[in-house]
């Protein structure tokens, strides 16, 4: 009999220590069904970044390295140059690329780095128990935004939209924006994945696909409420879609 | 590339003889006075298709070099002493995480900005583990051109044998000075040390899943695998430890010094030669680990001790230490980019020895 859907081969078959209604689970499994169907799973590195995600290590069934907080880009710029034939994936969270590791994320996409990164956006810093985040929205509660995040009169800044300013850069190729809130999203979101890691076993610079990911823990929410309050929020603010594509022959975009 | 007599910049030599290592995979940033070996790698790197990256500040240098070591590559950066602050949070995680790498400091004055001028005031960061956590790795400290050389070919070496960072600590005059140097033969990327511990790869031979990291949230497995690095560390320090003598037989006081500052104390010894006044010099060329048995046996045999330094005395302590209180220890230093004179240091050596 063939089997037409099964646990992805390089997912561990355990459970996760994600909070009920956390996105990362979801997302680990598209990474993984993607590199089942690219046959990649002996020639995939993954650099994990500080965050809940840090338990990555456990779960996806290759190899990983993990840097400090921020600079994952970096070390991932390190482990791609070492090995061009690898695909390489750097994953990150919103605290992680957009806050303390900006810099390295922004000159990774700039030279072009030839990896893919994977960015969770949550809108808040999950692991560390709800602070504000780069991408929190305005009004947007958090621990070190009681009232809400407050541009002006606090000075709390604006949510950073991090394709859109990544697109600007000469090196990136493929900047991309899914969700994991409902099925549609979830399936847009591998084809997302699909196309960046495609492109970069082909060589072709910097591969990103931001995924709008929900945290109820540290929404303060239900599970079920996070889905809607993502629809209803996040998803407004951070447009899905192909923000940019450049690559080429089929995949290229319009 | 054979064996071959250049003379060259001890910039250039470090860069030549890390290339001639092995070492594939080069990260740095600009800062003065390293700039030649940034310089000289971007050229001569790319030359032989190797990665060379001017990265985007010091600290993505550094974690570069993790990333190029955690796969595996002999890896190297360089820096001078403000922006070795800067990786200091790299090494932390690269001695977390045992991995190999080589760590270039071309010292100058601080502290902040402070000057481009030589300095030896990185000492504490560098013998200490200069960022978080408990972790030392190999420094190891040139005195010339040809010993930079040297001791950058070899430390490529020593860090894949103990796994671990191992930072050549220069100075801006051994940087920026030219000398002869021999250059050691070209090594055959082919025959250095595997690393089945490393990611990538994993095709070759279907092992199992490598992780690199140094995290590890049990705290009784964090703390078993802190005391195994330590019991490395007595390893190293049994069989690493190096230092350079001379005329400490004669001597009652024993000179103490290392890179730049042991060159002034070997021409304020000749000096008081000429005097018939005889003084000694110890060299450390490892400065973790510090060559603190010898420094105990001379204590013991009643020598006294004078270090000197380019700071306001650091290596000074670990000599203390190692006298542990048996044995006189005296210390002179200038700082901000000085360099000690030979006669400022024979005046001290015979203001001490009252001759």
């Amino acid at each position: 009999m063939e089997l037409i859907y099964g646990h992805p081969k390089s997912l561990k078959p355990i459970q996760t220590k994600y909070c009920p209604g956390c996105g990362h689970g979801v997302i680990h499994r598209l990474i993984c069904e993607v590199i089942d169907e690219l046959g990649v799973q002996e020639r995939s590195i993954i650099t994990n970044p500080v965050g809940c995600s840090i338990w990555a290590d456990l779960y996806f069934d290759f190899d990983s390295v993990q840097p400090p907080h921020g600079r994952t880009p970096a070390a991932a710029t390190g482990v791609k140059r070492v090995h061009p034939d690898h695909l390489v994936i750097c994953y990150q969270g919103d605290g992680d690329l957009a806050a303390i590791g900006t810099a390295e994320i922004i000159h990774a996409a700039n030279r072009g780095e030839k990896f893919t990164t994977i960015f969770v956006n949550n809108a808040i810093y999950g692991m560390t128990g709800g602070q504000m985040a780069p991408t929190t929205l305005i009004g947007q509660k958090a621990t070190t935004a009681p009232y809400g995040r407050d541009a002006d009169e606090a000075g709390m800044g604006y949510p950073i939209q991090v394709c859109e300013m990544l697109a600007t850069l000469g090196g990136t190729k493929y900047l991309a924006r899914g969700s994991v809130n409902n099925a549609a999203n979830v399936r847009k979101t591998k084809q997302y994945i699909k196309k960046a890691f495609e492109a970069q076993l082909r060589g072709e610079g910097f591969t990103m696909v931001e995924i709008l990911s929900p945290c109820p823990t540290n929404w303060g929410m239900q599970p079920c409420e996070g889905q809607e309050w993502l629809e209803a929020n996040m998803i407004p603010f951070y447009k899905l879609g192909e923000i940019k594509n450049l690559l080429g022959g089929a995949e290229g975009g319009k | 590339m054979a064996e071959e007599k250049r003379l060259m910049k001890g910039n250039e030599a470090i860069a030549e003889a890390a290339i001639r290592a092995g070492c594939t995979a080069y990260f740095g940033y600009p800062i003065t006075p390293q700039n030649e070996l940034t310089a000289y790698m971007a050229k001569h790197m790319l030359d032989h298709k190797r990665t060379f990256i001017q990265a985007e500040s010091e600290v993505a240098a550094i974690n570069m070099v993790y990333g190029a070591a955690a796969a595996g590559a002999r890896s190297m950066t360089s820096s001078s002493s403000p922006g070795m602050s800067l990786k200091q949070e790299g090494i932390s995680y690269c001695c977390g995480a045992d991995l190999p790498c080589v760590l270039v400091n071309v010292a100058r004055s601080g502290p902040g900005l402070g000057g481009i001028s030589p300095g030896q005031a990185d000492y504490f960061q560098s013998t200490r583990g200069g960022g978080h956590g408990d972790y030392f790795h190999l420094v190891l400290a040139p005195k010339s051109v040809q010993e930079a050389a040297e001791l950058t070919y070899e430390a490529f070496d020593l860090a894949d044998k103990w796994r671990m960072p191992v930072m050549i600590l220069a100075d801006g005059l051994i940087g920026q000075m030219m000398e002869g140097v021999n250059l050691p033969a070209q090594r055959d990327l082919a025959t250095l040390p595997k690393k089945p511990w490393a990611a990538g790869g994993q095709a070759k031979d279907h092992r199992p899943i490598n992780h690199v990291t140094s995290i590890n949230l049990v705290p009784a497995e964090l703390e078993a695998s802190v005391k195994a690095r330590f019991k490395r560390y007595d390893e190293i320090k049994a069989q690493e430890v190096r230092y350079e003598e001379v005329n400490i037989d004669k001597a009652e006081l024993v000179l103490v010094g290392y890179g730049t500052g042991a060159r002034v104390a070997l021409g304020a010894l000749e000096m008081a030669k000429k005097l018939g006044i005889e003084v000694g010099l110890l060299r450390p060329v490892t400065l973790w680990p510090f060559p603190e048995k010898r420094v105990a046996e001379l204590a013991a045999k009643g020598k006294k001790f004078l270090a000197v330094e380019m700071s306001m005395g650091q290596m000074v302590e670990d000599v203390k230490l190692a006298a542990a209180g048996k044995a006189e220890v005296n210390f002179y230093g200038r700082c901000g980019g000085m360099i000690p004179t030979e006669e400022e240091v024979l005046a001290e050596i015979r203001r001490l020895l009252k001759k």
